[in-house]
């Protein structure tokens, strides 16, 4: 199924680490050598048979892989059109797909000699999975952390340190999942010596969108082949949240080259209209105060979300994991060739998601999933019943207790 | 202006055995008029070049200081446009020294490249820094640059592999900027160990243009020191440092900079 993308599209991207005309390498000097040696490293190890064997014994007998994939029939019959199936990331190990590129990242680390880990965190899950990562194979572990986020997210916080991590809170700029990397990527210039940093997204310069992107892939891989054994077919759709990307090009890289509608969801906020929001492809009027448009964010060629002089716009959402300016590179090159829609939900939308896959499906979803799974909801009833529409459900709602509850409705 | 009045400013430092002296302030900071009064101030008190900084919401190679001075400015209002009318408010008032400006990528990109070069250049501005940009990807801009007679300079850091040096002289003009530490911006006590061999690196690759070292450069005797290194050094957060609790920044300032103007 060429009809969609150029040929070469698997040759993405480019020996400078474009996609399109998006990604590249825009940090300080300081950091070019170091990413010329992960690049190598990388490389080196990609393919080699004993770094293969290690990682994928630890994602089954650690990790917990493969995770299944669920027919949601409750929700599917009470929406009354197509089958919803959930790939089950939220079953793994750390509760979220995260764990699957912060230990092969950490692998990476290991081989290449590296003794101190250094990762940023929104929600809290790529620092739980970098912690865990770090405890597993005795590397000192240092979390950034937004002290907005950190007050959101306090459980998270605590299980980092549970597990031997040291978070360090970040108060600059908006106190968010930005501002952690910022203050990670000045760590690394710091200590690029002895540090790796552990990215926890799509993101960031190369070779970081392609590493991530490799060690997601697993999820696609795995749902595309259980779903050919479960429904005797392909999926017509199939839906991830994006907020800088991991869950998603992990799942939709495997689908890319097959007959399918792939549709990203963006934290919509509390409505583009509103300016809070995180949906960086947003169609908005010139006069704006937020817009999204093509610069260069945390080391990257992107879409961001900046104000008309070029300042990073601070976004919101309900769910810290989507609460990001940038996006990763590789969705801006799938967003521009057409090949995937890039949508978005509300919070309120996402809230109302995540109460019907509870009570439907018996699963609390994280509140990033939970904007998939309003997507699901949206396009379900639009389809026939022997339609089969595929949801990443990236990560586990426990987390997101303490938001959740704060937001129910008033008696 | 441009080119030949950077390559004259360091011949006449060159000329009085000292480095050529840049101090760097931000544009906006504390306020916008007195950050006019004070980079007006900093030209009289005998600094041979400026360096003007564009505030950034993110600048990920700057320490907590200039991050602080930024985000001060940019509460004050300072855009682009306005940065550009500081710049030409000094030229008219009478500074005569080469200007930097200092920013980062995605303002640039906002604003639009050829506007950007082709507005500095009208405000007076005789050459562009961009740290976030590595000579692989500054082939475009290098060439407006030198189309407006301005200079593009570009980063040595302390892990540059020769290679790496070659690509940064390969692509400077004006001069080679030499990050002292492995490290953000901000004040050091001390000069970083093997700073000549490092120095003594860059300049094997420099094609000899000149090379300035900055990043931790703080006091009269670093100045000294660098001075038998390099052509010039760059000093920036114990500038603005200085100026933080300052009843009269502009009197502050301008003390400082004779002080190390003195080295």
């Amino acid at each position: 199924m060429s009809d969609f993308y150029p040929d070469g599209y698997n040759n993405m991207p480019s020996e400078s680490g474009k996609y399109g005309p998006y990604g590249g390498r825009y940090v300080p000097e300081t950091l070019m050598p170091a990413l010329d040696d992960v690049i190598e490293a990388y490389e080196e190890f990609r393919d080699d048979a004993t770094f293969r064997a290690e990682f994928e014994h630890l994602l089954k007998t650690y990790i917990g892989r493969p995770s299944p994939v669920t027919h949601a029939k409750r929700l599917s019959a009470h929406l009354g059109g197509a089958q919803i199936y959930l790939k089950r990331e939220d079953l793994l190990h750390t509760g979220a797909h995260k764990i699957n590129n912060a230990l092969g990242q950490a692998l990476l680390a290991k081989r290449m000699g590296k003794t101190r880990i250094i990762a940023e965190t929104g929600a809290g899950q790529h620092g739980v999975a970098t912690a865990t990562a770090c405890a597993l194979l005795g590397l000192e572990c240092i979390v950034y952390m937004g002290t907005v986020d950190m007050a959101r997210q306090q459980p998270n916080v605590f299980r980092m340190q549970l597990l031997g991590a040291e978070v360090r809170g970040v108060e600059s700029g908006s106190k968010t999942l930005k501002d952690a990397v910022n203050e990670a990527i000045r760590d690394w210039v710091t200590n690029v010596r002895d540090t790796y940093y552990i990215i926890g997204s799509a993101l960031g310069p190369h070779p970081y969108p392609l590493i991530c992107r490799d060690f997601q892939s697993v999820i696609g891989i795995e749902a595309r082949a259980q779903i050919l054994d479960q429904a005797g077919r392909l999926p017509n759709e199939v839906i991830a949240c994006v907020g800088g990307g991991s869950n998603s090009i992990g799942m939709f890289y495997a689908f890319l080259n097959d007959p399918v509608k792939i549709f990203g969801v963006e934290a919509g906020g509390h409505g583009v209209p509103s300016g809070q929001h995180a949906v960086r492809f947003a169609d908005v009027a010139p006069d704006a105060l937020t817009q999204g448009r093509v610069g260069v964010f945390q080391g990257m060629r992107t879409h961001v979300l900046q104000n008309a002089d070029g300042q990073i716009a601070e976004t919101h959402s309900i769910s810290a994991g989507l609460d990001y300016a940038g996006i990763g590179p590789e969705h801006a090159y799938l967003h521009d060739i057409g090949r995937v829609t890039y949508t978005n939900a509300t919070d309120d939308e996402a809230m109302h998601a995540f109460h019907t896959l509870c009570r439907f499906e018996g699963i609390i979803p994280a509140l990033e999933s939970s904007h998939a799974v309003a997507e699901a909801i949206r396009r379900a009833p639009t389809l026939p019943t022997d339609a089969i529409i595929l949801v990443n459900l990236s990560g586990r709602g426990d987390k997101d207790l303490n938001t959740v509850m704060g937001n129910l409705p008033k008696r | 202006m441009g080119l030949n009045a950077i390559d004259h400013a360091f011949a006449k430092a060159r000329s009085e055995h000292r480095p050529a002296l840049m101090p760097f302030w931000t544009l906006g900071y504390p306020t916008i008029e007195t950050s006019v009064q004070i980079i007006k101030a900093i030209a009289t008190a005998g600094a041979d070049m400026i360096e003007l900084g564009i505030p950034f919401s993110d600048p990920l190679a700057d320490g907590v200081v200039v991050q602080k001075a930024s985000q001060i400015a940019l509460e004050n209002g300072i855009t682009m446009r306005k940065g550009m009318e500081i710049a030409a408010r000094v030229r008219a008032e009478g500074v005569t020294v080469p200007l930097f400006a200092m920013g980062y990528l995605n303002p640039l990109i906002a604003y639009g490249e050829q506007g950007y070069v082709e507005d500095w250049c009208k405000a007076g501005v005789d050459g562009l820094i961009v740290p976030d940009l590595p000579p692989e990807e500054s082939g475009e801009l290098g060439e407006l640059c030198a189309q407006n007679n301005m200079a593009l300079v570009q980063f040595a850091a302390p892990t540059s592999t020769a290679a790496r040096l070659e690509l940064a002289a390969n692509y400077a003009s004006g001069f080679i900027y030499v990050v002292q530490v492995t490290g953000v911006t901000g004040a050091r006590d001390t000069l970083a160990a093997g700073l000549r061999e490092y120095v003594e690196r860059v300049k094997a690759k420099a094609e000899g243009k000149p090379v300035v070292v900055g990043f931790g450069v703080s006091t009269a005797a670093h100045v000294r020191e660098i001075g038998n290194l390099a052509d010039g050094a760059i000093v920036a957060s114990a500038l603005l440092r200085a100026s933080f609790d300052a009843a009269d920044p502009v009197q502050v300032v301008s003390e400082h900079v004779r002080q190390l103007r003195g080295a």
